[in-house]
């Protein structure tokens, strides 16, 4: 678990680019417009930093690079909440596409997403606490003439959908449960595909419900394949996002430890009263837990390690209940402060509390890594 | 002039010719007199310090050339902590403060093995987590006498093989009228003094490794005194740090080749994870994580619950901090090899959870049959005493609170506290006395 030095100057190229453009009042603008991202920012990471493609295979026009160089940037976007569809287009969807070893669809989608003009995300499995690949697929059946699928049903709270090109959806099929392609449209304007906005606790991370109506669609891997594929996507999406929790939980825990310093009552700073000291030791020993088991996950994602269906759930698990912690302690640590929208304590809060669900609640981790340990 | 500058090939030319010299075939008296004043035994200690001022390459590339030739005793100085961790304790602390007297007194001893085995005498009944503010008192009398002789009176807890030690690391206050750390003063005594008296203490246990050592009239001549009367506390940081660096060194090695896990919770029927994770190759890693969880497996299904989801739960939050401490040992390493890492300092306190939870789930899976506690018992025994044992983590080297201060203000950099003995003579500080009954002798 030794980054190199280039691995460490990415982090740090990252956080200096996020700090000047998701600044805490580029990050209130951003989530209050309906699109939910900045298009210049988007356009920037893309390209000039490269990070859309940096997991990419060279072949599909990205850099080659894994999921420890990835892992780092993702902490740095996590630090500075940043607002936009990179989770659900490079995590949740390149993921998907990359794992299914479908040559035709790599080769369409990937170079798009990697120069960053391809906007995409993959429909999560039901809504329910657990996250369980079977729930609640879409229908697809065989198209009449043209040879291809077409596919019905509901897909509810996908990230990002209000302005995804691409949707990979997850349908049932004669043969199983298979994952297929949408392809929505510059301004989803593709007929049979409805998506709905919803107002969302975390503003800085957009869902949308999409409802399908016969809507043509490619298989991307095999049909019957779907559930081991996205039992796969899911342990890697859920690595990331440990990632992301990991850099939200430390950005929390330092604004508290700054506020801490300056604000006087009982004639001294509280920063100085142990009853606050030792809950921010606490939380930083959560903090760094946390980035351990991260770490040792995207390490096993790089090297393809028979321990990630472990690490994976298992970071999972921690890097959510650790990002809730600091979040929530930090509101804490602020008093009355914490409780107002001026104070950014609540931005963080929101982002661990939906983050803490959108793959599964810990305990469903927790239970995973039972399973997969044998017991 | 020193040899520092020397490279390895220079340095094994070197010891090459000595022991070719000096070297004949007996390892007596006379063999470690030499080696010691040759600056062999201690080769990266300073010159004119009973060293040749190597760098550690180079001791290490002569020593290589001493162990060659089968000649023993060379570079005891960079042979490991857990060896002779006085060489380190008190060499260390003497070569910084001691004067040549006191280093003369005991150096050449202590490099040529025959100095024996020392103790601690910092921590008493009253100072604890404040060891500033200890109470053992040494008042300086007959000063027209060769220099003085202190008097010391007082009493020291936590003394580990307090029998048998041939000396003891004493810090003691010398001036009770200016601020607690400025008035202590560090001395090495010779433990066979008329007044010293150690007895064993019984732990919750019921066995007996540390002791207390009473101080009565003890009179100590004036030269046992390290550094200078009134500067105990700048000298006792050379031996802390000896004794941190030391410990850190064996936990590290004591979690294997695998990665550093700091005070990871390796170790008896709590259980570890050790080396988890650093095998890349070779071994499955998952093999690796499933290590980890055996034992708290293995007592949840001898107690028919491995599949209470409850208990699974339970059980997999147990094995994530094993894991995680084991991970966070290695980034610490990591870091220490770049530079410097605030890691380590979380590694102690992240132990003790692991280590009361547990022994806390080993102690209710075995059920009723954990309220026997009898050493013949191989099941109950283990699982009552590591319960009782992982306090020695939370309590032991700074408890768990203490711990939290560190971290707050050291890493985290958050304000001292209110401390209402600051800059007060100590005589006017409030004190604790002994909290406990003391054992029967």
């Amino acid at each position: 678990m030794e980054f190199s030095a280039e691995q460490l100057e990415l982090g740090r190229t990252v956080r200096r680019f996020l700090a000047e453009r998701s600044s805490e009042a580029d990050v209130r603008r951003t989530m209050a417009t309906a699109a939910g991202y900045d298009l210049a920012v988007w356009t920037a990471m893309a390209g000039q930093l490269g990070l859309h493609g940096l997991a990419i295979p060279e072949e599909y026009g990205g850099q080659g690079f894994g999921w420890v160089e990835l892992g780092l940037v993702l902490e740095e976007m996590g630090r500075a909440l940043l607002c936009g569809p990179f989770f659900s287009t490079v995590v949740l969807a390149a993921t998907a596409l990359l794992e299914s070893g479908d040559g035709a669809a790599r080769k369409r989608y990937l170079p798009g997403i990697a120069d960053g003009s391809l906007i995409a995300t993959l429909a999560l499995p039901g809504t329910g606490p657990e996250l369980d690949v079977r729930a609640e697929p879409a229908d697809a059946a065989d198209g009449p003439a043209d040879g291809g699928w077409r596919l019905s049903g509901r897909a509810p709270l996908v990230t990002d959908a209000h302005v995804a090109h691409l949707l990979l959806v997850p349908a049932r099929t004669v043969d199983g449960l298979g994952l297929f392609a949408v392809e929505a449209g510059p301004d989803q304007s593709a007929t049979g595909v409805r998506v709905t906005p919803r107002p969302t606790l975390d503003q800085t991370r957009k869902l949308a419900d999409v409802e399908l109506d016969a809507v043509p669609a490619t298989a991307v891997g095999r049909p019957g394949d779907g559930e081991a594929l996205l039992a796969r996507v899911l342990d890697l999406a859920a690595v990331g996002l440990a990632a992301e929790q990991t850099g939200g939980a430390q950005a929390a825990l330092d604004m508290a430890v700054e506020y801490m310093k300056v604000r006087v009552q009982f004639g001294q700073p509280i920063g100085a009263f142990q009853a606050l000291k030792h809950m921010a030791a606490d939380v930083l020993v959560e903090i760094e837990t946390a980035r351990s088991a991260a770490y040792y996950a995207l390490f096993a994602a790089a090297r393809g390690s028979d321990a990630l269906p472990v690490a994976a759930p298992l970071a999972a698990a921690y890097c959510s209940d650790a990002f809730v912690t600091a979040a929530h302690q930090n509101i804490q640590f602020h008093g009355g402060m914490g409780f107002t929208w001026e104070v950014p304590a609540h931005l963080y809060f929101k982002r661990a509390r939906s983050s803490q669900l959108l793959l599964g609640e810990p305990a469903a981790h927790r239970a995973r890594v039972a399973d997969r340990l044998g017991i | 002039m020193g040899e520092n500058a020397l490279t390895p090939e220079e340095a094994r030319a070197s010891a090459r010719a000595w022991v070719s010299e000096h070297w004949h075939g007996t390892d007596d008296a006379a063999w470690r007199d030499a080696l010691v004043e040759a600056g062999w035994a201690a080769p990266t200690w300073p010159v004119g310090r009973y060293g040749r001022g190597l760098a550690r390459p180079a001791a290490q590339a002569a020593v290589a050339e001493f162990t060659a030739a089968g000649a023993p005793g060379a570079g005891v100085d960079i042979a490991p902590f857990g060896d002779n961790p006085w060489l380190h304790l008190l060499g260390n602390t003497l070569l910084a403060h001691g004067g040549p007297e006191l280093r003369a007194r005991y150096l050449p001893r202590l490099l040529a093995g025959t100095l024996g085995r020392g103790c601690l005498l910092y921590s008493e009944p009253g100072a604890g987590s404040d060891l500033a503010s200890l109470q053992t008192r040494a008042d300086l009398v007959d000063p027209d006498v060769a220099g003085g002789e202190y008097v010391v009176n007082g009493q020291k807890i936590w003394t580990t093989g307090g029998r048998g030690a041939r000396f003891g690391l004493l810090l003691a206050r010398t001036n009770w009228d200016v601020p607690k750390h400025t008035g202590l003063t560090f001395f090495v005594i010779d433990m066979s003094l008329p007044g010293i008296e150690i007895r064993p203490i019984r732990q919750i246990t019921g066995e007996a490794e540390f002791n207390e050592v009473f101080l009565t009239d003890v009179r100590v001549p004036a030269d046992a005194v390290v550094g200078a009367p009134g500067e105990g506390w700048r000298v006792l940081q050379v031996a802390l740090a000896a004794e941190r660096a030391g410990m850190g060194a064996m936990a590290r090695a004591a979690d294997g080749p695998g990665g550093p896990g700091g005070a990871s919770g390796a170790g008896g029927a709590s259980g570890g994870a050790s080396g988890a994770g650093g095998a890349s190759g070779g071994a499955s890693e998952l093999a690796t994580l499933r290590a980890a969880a055996e034992d708290l497996v293995k007592a949840a299904r001898a107690a028919g619950r491995l599949g209470d989801p409850l208990v699974r739960d339970e059980l997999v939050k147990i094995v994530s901090w094993r894991l995680t401490n084991t991970w966070t040992g290695q980034r610490a390493a990591a870091e220490v090899r770049r530079g410097s890492s605030s890691l380590a300092s979380l590694g102690k306190l992240a132990a003790s959870r692991v280590l009361h939870a547990g022994t806390d789930f080993a102690f209710r899976m075995q059920g009723r049959d954990s309220l026997v506690y009898d050493v013949d018992d191989p099941l109950a025994y283990p699982v009552d005493r590591a319960l009782m044992f992982a306090f020695m983590n939370s309590i032991g080297g700074g408890s768990d609170q203490i711990q939290r201060n560190i971290i707050s203000e050291r890493v985290l950099g958050l304000p001292k506290g209110h401390e209402p003995d600051r800059g007060v003579p100590f005589r006017d500080v409030r004190t604790s006395g002994a909290t406990r009954p003391v054992s029967p002798a």
